[in-house]
């Protein structure tokens, strides 16, 4: 309500301001003035309603505290409970039926203070609105004064243009460290109760017993989740993935003629486009239960219906356009002559292929596969869907195996307090998903990148 | 001093080659060996080109086989089936005067009506002893409805097409229980069975019981998160990108920024979810589970995306443009705002909907911030509780009713439709409007 009082303002200061200036400028000629007569307009709204905005932003922020301080100070409130938690639970009652959340209160003493409440809500409001309309009055008429022929409107709102392209791109600062930082913090409050050498090399992943009660000692042993998560991601899916992937862009790039390459090309990268959560279901309820009547069929013990074959099988088809768009880019980064030569000696488009451009290509091809092992084990929804829950340190692909991101989900996924270290042992399962896919990326960007210098 | 030794050196090794010279023949390129070789090595030609196109028609047919599944078993999940059902409203135990229907509330009147039971008794009397368990709970809602488009027929008979229960269609598809398909069976053989298309399906949100089922409230749950994600992540992701492409300087402060950037592009996305639940609903205390934190989460994740797709669109636009503009006064932020923006939109565009695809495809970060709970109508703002078309999906996936399966392939469909005519509009925005230069 108030906001569109504010910027309505801005627009009358806009339209009130373009048109002094257009007389001004009719008075002094066009080339006398500085800036355009629209950009002194948006002068006067930027500076009505940026102060104004910010004051409410502010205001908003500090308002809650304030109401509740007038509340406590009332009459009504000097019967409350000392104790602190039904005594805020009583204000937020009250709180919600002020603010017309709930409509009836099932304690009842916060009845009682819902009056005061509304009371202090409408007159904190009304100052605040009343606040930041002088500050839109003021802001606005100190620019409005300063529109004159010789102001440098333009160079302003620029400055303030600049200013914000800054600000947006800075987002991504703060969002890589408030990344950091939120799984850096919630680690520490995770290893204070755990002791980091279990955690990391322990072999018993049980948290439920920890949740139980049975202690932190031997229930966050994660090393079962690291094998869980390798074996999927990085074993199984890499055997389907690079070969699929590293041959399906041969061909397209060698053999296929470009009608062909033209269509197979995306529809190939649909593989990628298709969300995990469809791979997901797709492998719970086609692929495992196939795999676990095949591994029975000849006699395997240990058959699960949720199976990290499954899993792995439909993730290494999901990285297959991964694989096989960056072996597409370093084949093709060889440089024509090392093809040319081959050929020309006579080798067959195979043999030099597999014995010039895959050589050549290999630093460019291993830093794809690196890339699309960090995109395996960073991957949820599969394995959530079709890995299973047991934390089995095994060799066997028709077991069931559980994975790092699928244990964050099961950790975070029910309503428990977020003190305890079960909640907060996703954050170190985080972390360490965090700095492996990191460094994967790292080690990968590397590799590619002195490849192609070597051929530039 | 080497080449003249490699000069002394010839004669000697011409000497040690001539006997080994003399036995070298010609090689024969027709003979029998020669031959064979080289067949060997077309044949080694042709097989490696087979498995090229033998790796490239497993992939292809791996996604026909994944698409083709998930429509097989979610077209079903479109159609419901329908039992025409006799009632006799004279002799039953409801009684309601039409006229009441007229005024007031007919809602209200119907609810006190005792409909339930008579809608049992008339299942049992047109379908034997059990045939109360023939009819959906969605029933009652289908008879409210004939009742308040034609009040008329309650003092008379009517033949009302209600939905089946979950066993009944399940069975009516294909996949039942013996005594459901004999039921089936039974109700085709008086022509009392039909199929129709499940409009419910689109209008109405997640429940307990399949055949009641829509996908409504998940879709609006999910534009509205996707409103936020684009609301927040297209603007920034724009403006960091005109930054770092036209105006950053180079010092450490930028390139800080570009690793960041390049670096949350590979975060894996389950991540952002950790970040959204710390920040946003531990530390700034916002809702759980509303499309805005969602979209918040998502707009984080789609934001380098956006950035980098956009920088790569701006790279494109020639320099002789910039350099025209600021030849004829304008300034700078002139420069970069009237000319290289509209002229690198098309690719920014592109950009942007790509990323926005996958947002909507994501699933992960949005459990970990609460967005699985079990929500039965459709969310009304961005901060009432909601769930989205992904979650959705694997909410469903995790219910045991046989009914389920279809409807989660059909949930499956609407969701793929979706990220089909996103991507459709990407590929058309850029051979549309992409410039070359």
């Amino acid at each position: 309500m108030i906001v569109l009082i504010v910027l309505g303002l801005s627009l009358v200061g806009w339209i009130v301001a373009r048109a002094r200036a257009m007389r001004l400028q009719s008075q002094v000629g066009r080339l006398a003035t500085n800036s355009r007569p629209s950009q002194h307009g948006w002068y006067v709204a930027l500076w009505t309603a940026i102060p104004a905005l910010l004051f409410l932003a502010v205001w908003a922020s500090v308002m809650p505290a304030l109401v509740t301080d007038t509340v406590l100070a009332t009459p009504e409130a000097q019967s409350l409970p000392t104790d602190g938690f039904a005594r805020s639970s009583i204000l937020g009652e009250a709180q919600a039926i002020a603010n017309g959340r709930q409509t009836s209160a099932f304690n009842p003493g916060s009845q009682a203070l819902v009056e005061p409440y509304r009371d202090a809500i409408s007159r904190y409001g009304v100052i605040g609105a009343v606040l930041a309309a002088i500050l839109a009055f003021a802001g606005g008429a100190y620019a409005f004064s300063r529109v004159s022929p010789a102001f440098k409107a333009r160079s302003r709102i620029e400055r303030l243009v600049m200013f914000s392209l800054l600000l947006a791109s800075l987002i991504a600062i703060l969002t890589t460290a408030g990344i950091v930082l939120s799984l850096l913090f919630e680690s520490m409050r995770f290893f204070s109760m755990v002791n980091p050498i279990d955690f990391l090399f322990g072999t018993k992943w049980s948290p439920q017993s920890a949740a139980l009660g049975y202690g932190n000692k031997d229930a966050f042993g994660a090393v079962p989740l690291f094998w869980g998560t390798v074996f999927i991601g990085a074993i199984i899916a890499m055997v389907v993935a690079i070969p699929l992937g590293l041959m399906s862009a041969i061909y397209l790039t060698q053999y296929a003629k470009p009608q062909v390459r033209k269509w197979m090309k995306p529809i190939l990268e649909m593989l990628a486009g298709v969300p995990t959560v469809v791979y997901g279901y797709f492998a719970a309820l086609t692929i495992a239960p196939a795999l676990r009547d095949f591994a029975v069929s000849i006699g395997i013990s240990g058959a699960s219906s949720e199976s990290a074959l499954a899993a792995g099988l439909v993730m290494g088809v999901m990285i297959i356009p991964f694989v096989s768009s960056m072996a597409d880019d370093s084949i093709a980064a060889v440089p024509q002559a090392m093809r040319d030569g081959s050929l020309a000696m006579g080798a067959t488009t195979s043999e030099t292929i597999r014995k010039v451009l895959i050589p050549a290509a290999l630093p460019g091809v291993v830093g794809g596969v690196l890339l699309a092992v960090s995109r395996a084990i960073g991957e949820t929804m599969i394995v959530v869907m079709a890995a299973g829950l047991a934390a089995n340190l095994t060799l066997n692909p028709f077991s069931s195996v559980t994975t790092v991101t699928t244990q964050m989900v099961q950790l975070l996924t029910g309503d428990q307090e977020f003190d305890s270290a079960k909640t907060l042992a996703a954050f170190a399962l985080g972390l360490v998903l965090f700095v492996v896919t990191l460094l994967l990326n790292i080690v990968a960007l590397r590799v590619v990148k002195k490849y192609r210098e070597a051929y530039e | 001093m080497s080449a003249s030794a490699q000069i002394v050196s010839i004669p000697d090794a011409s000497n040690n080659a001539a006997p080994m010279r003399a036995a070298r023949v010609p090689t024969d390129w027709k003979g029998d060996a020669m031959r064979r070789r080289i067949a060997g090595r077309y044949a080694a030609e042709r097989r490696f080109r087979r498995i090229g196109l033998g790796a490239v028609l497993l992939s292809a047919g791996f996604l026909a086989f994944l698409l083709i599944s998930m429509m097989s078993s979610g077209l079903k999940g479109f159609t419901r089936t329908e039992i025409a059902l006799p009632i006799d409203f004279v002799h039953s135990p409801i009684l309601i005067d039409p006229a009441a229907l007229k005024m007031g509330n007919p809602q209200m009147v119907l609810a006190n009506a005792n409909l339930p039971a008579t809608i049992a008794d008339a299942a049992r009397k047109a379908f034997g002893a059990k045939g109360d368990d023939l009819l959906s709970q969605g029933a009652l809602v289908a008879v409210r409805k004939a009742i308040i488009a034609n009040p008329a027929m309650l003092t008379g008979e009517a033949v009302i097409r209600v939905p089946a229960s979950e066993g009944v269609d399940v069975a009516a598809k294909g996949e039942g229980t013996a005594a459901n398909e004999a039921a089936v069976a039974q109700l085709k053989k008086t022509g009392a069975l039909t199929t129709g298309f499940n409009w419910q399906f689109i209008t109405a949100s997640d429940g307990t019981d399949p055949t009641q089922v829509g996908v409504w409230g998940a879709l609006k749950g999910s534009l509205l998160t996707m409103g936020i994600t684009l609301l927040l992540s297209f603007p920034i992701g724009v403006f960091s990108a005109l930054y770092l492409e036209e105006y950053a300087p180079r010092n450490r402060w930028t390139d800080l920024i570009e690793v960041s950037i390049n670096n949350l592009a590979a975060v894996p996305s389950i991540i952002f979810g950790l970040l959204g639940l710390a920040i946003f609903l531990n530390m700034w205390n916002l809702p759980r589970s509303a499309p805005l934190v969602g979209g918040m989460t998502l707009a984080l994740m789609t934001m380098p995306v956006i950035v980098i797709a956009g920088r790569n669109a701006i790279k494109a636009v020639p320099p002789s443009i910039r350099d025209a503009a600021l030849g004829i006064g304008a300034s700078p932020i002139q420069v970069v705002f009237h000319h290289v923006l509209p002229l690198a939109l098309p690719g920014i565009l592109t950009g942007t909907i790509i990323g926005m695809a996958r947002a909507l495809g994501e699933t992960a970060p949005l459990l970990m911030i609460g967005m699985r709970a079990f929500i039965a109508s459709p969310p009304g703002g961005i901060v009432d509780p909601a769930t989205v078309l992904p979650v959705q999906i694997f909410l469903w996936s995790d219910e045991v009713g046989r009914g389920f399966i279809e409807k989660t392939s059909a949930a499956i469909i609407v969701l793929l439709l979706f990220l089909l005519t996103m991507n459709g509009l990407a590929i058309y925005l850029r051979n549309r409007f992409e410039k070359r230069w």
